[in-house]
């Protein structure tokens, strides 16, 4: 009774929670709020009348300090940046968990109807999927595995692979309260396999919408287990996760122009589609000192940052130009693009990290209109998101995709570590417009160099 | 034991609030916003205790017990991240 109401306020916090955590004012009291409910829901399951024998009791405090203690210290050290890829590695832990529910549930072979025991079977292949998904995941965005593994036929044995683990589930299914340990233990295996060989041909750009689909899957897997273990906390939790999680994917999906399938089917993403049409013009090289000048005497600026600027550790530095630029009466906006960083939000997490006011950072649909006002666009590291081919150009590979139209400002300023094409390998042809020109150097030392040009003013 | 089609029922409602409650979400919030959800999700660490709880021979142990370790991972580093990437947010009317 106490138990079963511990989890209902549990799931009521955890839904309030993310409720809150959908605005910036009230976002951090959504998450110390969901956290409460946590808290109390692992306190109480400590009294559930399925714990029993003593060793069982040690093994869960021994592995809630393990799982707690490693991932407190690994969450606490990470940087801004690795941000995407710890949240992909936490996901999978949260889908092996899962799988292994259902493992410990099949091999005890309780009496489960049949609806219960397929349900059973399919959280262990999802959660077994996003677990090893996410693993592969984490390893690239980490830099751990930079190849794209890709050959002929692999689509094939994807499906194939697919088939049989699948028939293996039914197996498992049909096998009452006698499940067959080998059947079961390649039912896991290959699910296993699965996850990997499906997010191996997946390039690194498409990497954010992939983790947000294994986050969904992940709670989608939660909310089986709860079925089969008869707790709505689970149930209720997992399936909100799964929804908002294929919510938030669509949503990132559709920022990045790529449907869900091209994602998972297809592979650009880093196929290098590099033989785009030949951009007219050449690229015009721009001294700090000029730059500071022109900045310091315009009535609007907008900052486009990037992911290059987040590598370059230069936010800090772009927030001390913007304060320098605010001192002397020029309006300064940060545009953000949905897609900026390494997934949807990551930019104004870094931006903040550095202490920028959110209400000084605009996405795309608020501030497009206002680059034609704008007298500069600094661009800081970021490529793709305002390479206006996506407007111009049908057989570009990112035509279509939303950008930022910054080359509508009167001069745009790219700041740029060399000369090479960004992320997805497709030539810009914002920078080789007549308006722009091009400084060329690392994003901090560059920022820095801004800071002295406009002090000097 | 929930009868399946109670257990429908929740499954709906819990995913169209799911759904309500993310699509008023603005684009800056998404990153924490998945690394919430993605802690909400860490509820499965007491599913884990559970099964691991009435495990009986060493493989059940042995797989719950890695359940619990992953189930715990997933809940606390799901929580510190989110934590702290929201502690930063701030509003330049209190002085940013």
């Amino acid at each position: 009774m106490i138990i079963n109401l511990s989890y209902f306020v549990a799931a009521v916090l955890f839904i309030l929670g993310l409720k809150q955590m959908a605005s910036p004012v009230t976002a951090r009291r959504g998450i110390i709020w969901a956290g409460y409910g946590m808290v109390l829901a692992t306190v109480v399951t400590f009294f559930h009348p399925e714990l029993k024998g003593f060793l069982n009791y040690f093994l869960i405090i021994l592995g809630i300090a393990v799982g707690g203690g490693l991932a407190w210290w690994s969450a606490k050290r990470v940087a801004m940046t690795d941000m995407p890829q710890m949240i992909a590695l936490y996901n999978g832990m949260g889908g092996g968990a899962a799988a292994g529910i259902g493992i410990v549930a099949l091999l005890q072979g309780k009496d489960m109807s049949l609806l219960i025991q397929s349900i059973a079977a399919l959280g262990v292949l999802i959660g077994a999927v996003a677990f090893s998904g996410s693993l592969i995941a984490y390893a690239k965005l980490q830099g751990l595995m930079n190849k794209t593994l890709r050959f002929s036929g692999q689509q094939k044995l994807n499906i194939v692979l697919f088939a049989v683990t699948v028939l293996l589930g039914l197996w498992v299914t049909f096998s009452g309260n006698d499940v067959n340990n080998n059947v079961l233990l390649w039912f896991v295996v290959l699910s296993l396999v699965f996850g990997v060989l499906m997010t191996l041909p997946i390039g690194g750009a498409d990497m954010p919408v992939v983790i947000s689909l294994y986050n969904a899957l992940t709670g989608l897997a939660v909310g089986f287990k709860g079925l089969v273990l008869d707790n709505p906390a689970l149930m209720i939790a997992g399936v909100v996760v799964g929804a908002a999680g294929t919510l938030l994917t669509q949503l990132m999906a559709k920022a990045m122009n790529r449907s869900l399938g091209s994602v998972l089917f297809s592979g650009f993403g880093d196929t290098a589609a590099a033989e785009t049409s030949e951009t007219g013009g050449s690229m015009k090289e721009i001294e700090a000192s000029d730059v500071g000048v022109m900045m310091a005497f315009a009535n609007k600026v907008i900052v486009v940052p990037g992911y290059g600027m987040a590598v370059a550790q230069a936010q800090h530095k772009v927030w001390e130009l913007c304060q320098l630029l605010g001192e002397r009466d020029v309006k300064v906006k940060f545009a953000i693009h949905p897609v900026a960083g390494r997934m949807p939000g990551h930019m104004n997490v870094l931006l903040a990290e550095a202490g920028v006011p959110y209400d000084m950072i605009y996405d795309l649909d608020e501030i497009n209109q206002e680059f034609e006002t704008a007298d500069v666009a600094l661009i800081i590291g970021a490529n793709d998101v305002v390479n206006p081919v996506a407007r111009t150009d049908p057989s570009s590979p990112i035509y279509g995709m939303p950008i930022l139209n910054a080359d509508k400002a009167k001069n745009v300023i790219v700041v740029k570590r060399g000369k090479g094409a960004g992320f997805s390998g497709i030539e810009n042809a914002l920078f080789f417009l007549d308006q722009t020109r091009m400084l060329y150097g690392d994003g901090q030392a560059a920022a820095a160099e801004l800071i002295q040009a406009v002090k000097e003013l | 034991m929930i009868e399946g089609f109670i257990a429908l029922y929740i499954f709906m409602l819990a995913a169209f609030t799911g759904y309500e409650v993310i699509a008023r979400v603005p684009v800056i919030l998404h990153t924490p916003l998945m690394s919430g959800s993605n802690f909400v999700h860490g509820i499965v660490l007491i599913g884990a205790m559970v099964a691991l709880g009435h495990a009986e021979t060493s493989v059940e142990r042995w797989v719950g017990f890695i359940a619990v370790v992953l189930g715990a991972g997933n809940a606390v580093g799901g929580y510190v991240v989110t934590e702290r990437m929201l502690e930063m947010f701030k509003s330049s009317k209190r002085g940013g």
